[in-house]
């Protein structure tokens, strides 16, 4: 009776190790994979050509610097509308509205989230874009900026879903405390209880950078595509054209092992490596926030 | 999307030959065309097997897609009755197919126009082909310059992977020669597919796309095209299209190993008769007088 409790015990504690290093091996596989089908590239095409600011690939236009600048531009733009906004609604929800409310606010900005992406880029094309462009008088709708909105909407589900369940595991007593010594709400959620949050807040950020970057379906339906280097701020307003969009418009016709093939797996290396900048800046940021507040603390 | 179709129609073909097994089992006559090639025609393809396997219970027809060249070679290795093909077959590619012991034979099945369109708003009319070359590799910049409205031209395209982008590229910007190196303008938007290029233009008076002539829908303005600066402007229909006189159109094919015999030959027959030529013109392709 007693042994197989223990065995019970010693099985269950490997599956769960298992599924662990699964996560690990299988991120690990996919970087392999990669860098497999991807490097390949750099033998074929020269760095120079790489680095040029054409990619026009059925004539061996090979430049990659417009695609990421792309990415960047729209992620960018999509980060500074998901973050504020994101972060706002998650101070709303966790501490300024009544209990009754946060229960309908809460699934129902979540179900925002389970929007498909296809169904956002038809919007944008329907109605956002054509009302941009009338708006703002641009010679077309179809550009980073919407993009960007669009990405911005799909990236707050995120974002305040993360954020507001660290605001909410933020003990009590802090809050009790603030107010105690005078502070006002504001003061209270500015100065206490968001810096209390802070690595939660900084990991919904991150989540919903990583899901703005890596969307693919909206922002190849409404940034246009067209592969300029976006560079100046009025790039923002004109149209581009993204890593994501490029590889999935790109992929499926191409023939396998060519040397457009080894590229567009270049492309989806420099997007992982991208991805991994981010992770690990943000993580770095939480650990040293983390090592100051224990400083504080103690 | 062509794509899922084709798999659908697959999983169906499969379905029916699987399901009354005694019955194919009984019926050993029953004969098998394999087509394969041009994603521009898959449908087109679809539809005629569609109709002539109701009417011809002992033939059966698969279609599938992949592109002309996939066709072309899958006819060269033999594995395809016909091939379906979007341009006309390559030098090398007969050679190798001569090598195999292969030799293909050209049959034009329909043919396919493209229309150059913009916003109804827009008082542009008509085009010369340079004017079109001109506009799509960054030339022509304003609308002004082209007897519009003083609004920038916002040039719209297929993705590069799409036999109209090619056919566009080689056709118009590059006035067909080959030594002509003439890219689209950088900021030429790429659209991932025809409807997309069709919500732009509905509703944007800057904008001037193409598209097959069968995807163009009412509320759009079609351009009137001259080959020359002088000569007659066209509109695409059937009639321009068939005496060549409208210039951006081309021929759609198939091949067969040989001239066809037996059920192929029956086959090819029938799809340049009335009632397939029929469905050619349904489906918005341009039918073979």
């Amino acid at each position: 009776m007693d042994k197989s409790l223990t065995w019970r015990e010693f099985v269950i504690t490997r599956l769960i190790q298992a599924c662990c290093y699964s996560a690990i091996l299988f991120v690990l596989l996919i970087f392999f994979f990669l860098l497999r089908e991807g490097l390949p590239a750099l033998a074929e095409v020269e760095l120079e050509s790489l680095s040029n600011i054409r990619w026009y690939p059925i004539e061996e236009y090979f430049g990659i610097l417009p695609l990421i600048s792309g990415s960047l531009i729209i992620t960018l733009g999509a980060a500074l509308i998901a973050v504020p906004f994101g972060i706002g609604t998650a101070v709303y929800i966790s501490e300024i509205a009544p209990r009754w409310m946060r229960e309908i606010l809460k699934p129902l900005v979540e179900l925002l989230g389970g929007l498909p992406s296809v169904v956002l880029g038809f919007l944008g094309i329907l109605i956002v874009s054509p009302y941009l462009r009338t708006l703002l008088d641009l010679p077309t709708g179809l550009t980073a900026f919407t993009g960007s909105l669009l990405l911005g909407g799909i990236a707050v589900p995120t974002v305040v879903s993360v954020a507001e369940d660290a605001l909410d595991a933020v003990p009590r007593a802090y809050r009790e405390g603030a107010w105690a010594l005078g502070a006002t709400r504001w003061q209270t959620i500015w100065r206490v209880t968001l810096p209390a949050a802070r690595s939660g807040v900084l990991t919904a950020v991150m989540l919903g950078v990583g899901r703005a970057i890596g969307e693919t379906m909206t922002v190849m339906m409404v940034t246009g595509n067209a592969p300029v280097l976006a560079v100046r701020l009025a790039s923002l307003f004109s149209p581009v054209r993204t890593m994501t969009a490029t590889i999935a418009a790109e992929m499926g016709e191409v023939a396998n092992g060519s040397v457009h093939y080894h590229v567009l797996f270049f492309i989806g290396m420099v997007l992982f490596l991208i991805s991994l900048g981010v992770n690990i800046a943000a993580s770095s940021v939480v650990f040293r926030a983390k090592k100051r507040a224990e400083r504080i603390l103690s | 999307m062509k794509r899922v179709i084709v798999v659908i129609l697959l999983f169906s073909f499969l379905s029916t030959s699987c399901g009354p097994a005694d019955s194919t089992q009984a019926d050993s006559s029953a004969q098998y065309i394999e087509n394969k090639g041009s994603d521009t025609i898959v449908n087109l393809a679809l539809a005629w097997a569609e109709r002539y396997q109701s009417e011809h219970a002992d033939i059966r027809i698969s279609v599938t897609g992949g592109g002309s060249g996939t066709g072309i070679a899958a006819l060269i290795n033999g594995t395809v009755d016909i091939a379906n093909a979007s341009r006309s077959i390559k030098e090398e590619e007969i050679a190798e197919a001569r090598t195999k012991g292969v030799n293909p034979v050209e049959h034009i099945i329909a043919r396919d126009a493209i229309a150059v369109i913009v916003n109804p708003d827009n008082p542009v009319n008509e085009l010369t082909l340079q004017q079109i070359s001109d506009v799509y590799s960054g030339k022509i910049t304003n609308w002004i310059e082209l007897g519009g409205e003083d609004r920038p031209i916002v040039r719209l395209s297929r993705e590069t992977n799409s036999g109209t982008h090619v056919y566009f590229l080689e056709t118009v910007l590059r006035l067909g020669s080959k030594e002509d190196k003439t890219l689209f303008s950088m900021d030429t938007l790429l659209l991932p597919s025809s409807e997309g290029i069709i919500a732009e233009v509905r509703q944007n008076p800057n904008a001037i796309g193409y598209d097959g002539l069968g995807y163009v829908p009412q509320d759009l303005k079609m351009i009137a095209i001259a080959a020359e600066a002088g000569g007659a402007y066209l509109l695409p229909s059937i009639r321009s299209v068939n005496n060549t006189t409208y210039p951006i159109a081309r021929d759609l094919y198939m091949y067969t190993d040989g001239e066809p015999v037996g059920a192929v030959k029956d086959y090819l027959d029938w799809i340049l008769e009335s009632e397939a030529q029929q469905i050619v013109a349904e489906l918005g392709f341009v039918p073979v007088e």
